[in-house]
């Protein structure tokens, strides 16, 4: 890759530590090294994990660091170039039509000014590597694993050489590349030459201690005591068989519920109550709701 | 023979075992399986419907007679006469000599590893089994093969008195109806040729798996969306009235498919044919994942993709430890939900899976698991190669549990009901299948009525 100058002024691998957790994200050191590289390298880093481990977050938090534009495009199945890429403003075209037939300017014009820029609806990936960002954005590709193999295919052209063909208008070429991060829950799995061009990296549940930090930098008003406890709970749970295990965001979640009645520290009672916010299945809470909850809390409660 | 026997009555004097199997009900038929597995093994013909016929003839026994149970054992598994030694010797290890050496296992020296104990036949035996054990898949087959082709004519002439069997009773038919008879031929009595047929005939079938709506739109001369895109274009030549019309219509895509296939026992024959079944139909497609279990669950998608089937079945059971272990179909089923369902049953797929249901775990696990997995999918088909028995019932534990939650039963033991699978699977489509509480019971009298008849 050609050099350019520097989108970042992140030189090492502490920096881009330092300054996510300035966002209240709390990286560890190998995720630190893959969003270095990836900002380094221009390269797309695609995450994985289980869903609530804070992978959409990592973009979200780019953009703050790097003070630029996020443009995000959440995947579905049926996503296709028209809602991906650009579409034509046919409305806008039919009544220009009209208006040129009424005003008598021949064919060749005609279909110039049809098909010229201001007849293009923008849509997230041109809008990405749009030439006329002052600063390159962050393009988050959320849960790719959504879409089908089709689109998959097509963002293999776009993410190799960050431009896009219109045939009516020409190549669209990005000055310097975004950044790209694309996330996945592994619904289905993201095909090997996607993989090959990107930095891959597995986010897991965090440690006690790391997720701890994360309550206390999202959360700062929240006691103490009832942060350890919770984390520790949460811990129990994880380490239990279950069929979705309670991420990130589902800790903080609960927080807000706990807090939200007044509780202090963990307490069988409003704990029972509250466990949807961890459990979002049947099964899982009722495995959960037994005798297992009295000794997982007695254990979180011996934590503090 | 006559010696043999003589051998042996002596043998159940002197020895009168006392604990040999007054076991009943569910733990006689696994040590029967079981049984049948190792004679299986040993290249002695014994499937899944045999034993099930063996454990009904035991009804009218006293198994607690040592005599009368080797002899109805020996009258119902064995077909040759030639096999005879062989089974003697794997009888008299599997029922007495095995389970006298568990009981040694205290002592130091006994405590050998359960894999090392069950190779303790007499030296002469031992040798013949290791080298059987030892030789390659190649040389076994040949060996089954040849000893199938020295009693072939016996062997027809015999089944013509089985009413059962009668497309088997006609040895000089014409090609035509050979492939009649083969289709109709249950698996477990193929020899390796007919084995070899039916990979052929299988791969000349032309399937179509069934087809669901993506949420792609493509052009298509008709179609229920206008192509704007393309209507501008078109039109731009008439000015601003738009005379021609251009669709989009809804894309197709084959809908996946997941097969789980049981290769525990004597249900590895009905696998290995069907995953060569199923290789058939996918045409090396993309959307066919498949899983093996025994009692753990083991992924061969990859083998399935890369090789020749029979390559990966063999590597698959290799890898599995515990052949003769017996199945956990409701924790290898728990494993499935929670490692690989959201991953491979997105997208509307399929699930067949392949089991007789004997099933070693507990059942509560199977009706949860089973449970969840018929949610997760968008049709749910159980095929027991039993079910093709006319007087088989669905009455173990195993497929009583899991009845509740298939949407279809069907049997596959041989060619025919194969390609009975295979239209269906071409006829599956949008529609949601009956669920509810009401369509279950009435499904599930109706596969436990007319297997009772």
């Amino acid at each position: 890759m050609e050099q350019e100058q520097p989108l970042s002024n992140y030189e090492t691998i502490e920096d881009v530590q330092r300054a996510m957790f300035a966002q209240s994200y709390i990286a560890n050191r190998s995720l630190a090294t893959a969003v270095f590289l990836a900002l380094k390298r221009r390269k797309p880093l695609l995450l994985e994990g289980e869903p609530g481990v804070g992978k959409t977050e990592v973009a979200k938090v780019l953009a703050a660091m790097l003070d630029t534009k996020l443009i995000r495009l959440q995947c579905y199945e049926g996503i296709d170039i028209s809602t991906a890429v650009y579409e034509w403003n046919y409305t806008r075209q039919m009544l220009h039509i009209r208006l040129m037939e009424a005003g008598g300017i021949n064919r060749q014009e005609e279909l110039k000014e049809i098909f010229g820029p201001e007849f293009l609806m923008k849509r997230p990936l041109l809008q990405a590597i749009d030439a006329a960002n002052a600063k390159s954005p962050v393009l988050l590709i959320d849960e790719l694993d959504r879409s089908d193999e089709e689109f998959e295919a097509y963002l293999l052209e776009l993410l190799s050489d960050f431009q896009i063909t219109i045939p009516e208008i020409g190549t669209v070429k990005a000055k310097e590349p975004p950044v790209v991060i694309i996330t996945s829950n592994r619904t289905r799995e993201i095909h090997d030459a996607l993989r090959r061009r990107c930095l891959y990296y597995w986010i897991d549940f965090p440690t006690l201690e790391k997720e701890y930090s994360i309550v206390l930098a999202r959360m700062p008003g929240v006691p103490e005591k009832l942060a350890k406890q919770v984390c520790a709970f949460v811990r129990e749970l994880r380490s239990v068989d279950l069929y979705k295990a309670p991420g990130v965001a589902e800790t903080l979640d609960w927080i807000s519920s706990l807090l939200a009645l007044n509780q202090l520290e963990l307490v069988e009672g409003p704990v029972r109550d509250t466990l949807g916010a961890l459990l979002k299945y049947q099964d899982d809470v009722l495995k959960v709701g037994g005798n297992d909850m009295y000794k997982m809390l007695q254990k979180a409660r011996g934590v503090s | 023979m006559s010696e043999m026997l003589q051998e042996n009555g002596h043998y159940f004097a002197t020895h009168p075992l006392s604990e040999i199997e007054l076991e009943r009900g569910e733990r006689l038929l696994y040590r029967l399986t079981e049984f049948g597995h190792i004679l299986w093994e040993s290249g002695i013909d014994v499937g899944p419907r045999k034993i099930l016929d063996l454990s009904e003839t035991l009804n009218y026994i006293d198994i607690t007679n040592k005599e009368d149970f080797y002899h109805t054992l020996k009258s119902s598994l064995l077909a040759h006469h030639e096999q005879e030694t062989i089974f003697d010797q794997l009888f008299l290890y599997f029922w007495y000599m095995r389970d006298s050496q568990d009981k040694k296992a205290d002592n130091p020296k006994g405590a050998a590893k359960r894999d090392e104990r069950q190779m303790r036949l007499p030296p002469s035996e031992r040798k013949r089994l290791a080298e059987h054990m030892n030789a390659n898949e190649q040389q076994r087959k040949d060996l089954r093969a040849e000893m199938r082709q020295s009693e072939r004519p016996r062997r027809a002439n015999e089944q013509i008195d089985k009413e059962d069997d009668e497309d088997d009773a006609n040895p000089q038919g014409t090609a035509y109806s050979a492939i009649e008879m083969l289709r109709r031929k249950d698996f477990e009595s193929f020899t390796w040729e007919e084995v070899q047929e039916a990979k052929k005939l299988m791969a000349e079938m032309r399937w179509h798996l069934g087809m669901r709506p993506t949420h792609r739109k493509a052009p298509s001369r008709k179609g229920s969306y206008p192509d704007m895109r393309r209507i501008v274009r078109r039109n731009l030549k008439y000015g601003a009235e738009i005379l021609e019309l251009t669709w989009r219509e809804t894309k197709m895509k084959p809908r996946p498919v997941v097969i789980i296939c049981d290769i525990s026992g004597s249900m590895s024959l009905y696998s290995r044919l069907l995953l060569h079944f199923i290789h058939t139909i996918s045409n090396g497609l993309m959307n066919v994942e498949a899983f093996v279990f025994g009692t753990r669950l083991t992924r061969i998608t990859r083998q399935l993709k890369k090789r020749d089937v029979d390559d990966a079945v063999r590597d698959v059971s290799k890898s599995v430890q515990d052949w003769s272990g017996g199945t956990r179909i409701g924790d290898a089923l728990h494993y499935f939900n929670h490692h690989w369902a959201r991953r491979v049953l997105g997208r509307g797929a399929v699930v067949l899976v392949i089991s007789d249901g004997w099933d070693r775990g507990e059942a509560s696990v199977l009706q949860v698991e089973m449970d969840r997995l018929q949610h997760s999918c968008h049709r749910l088909i159980w095929l027991n190669p039993l079910l093709g028995s006319p007087d088989y019932r669905p009455l173990t534990i195993g497929m009583k549990t899991a009845l509740p939650y298939i949407d279809n039963f069907l049997p596959a033991h041989n060619l025919d009901s194969l390609i009975d699978l295979g239209k269906l699977l071409q006829s599956i489509d949008d529609s949601r299948p009956m669920r509810s509480a009401a369509a279950q019971r009435k499904a599930i009298d109706g596969w436990t009525k007319t297997s009772a008849i």
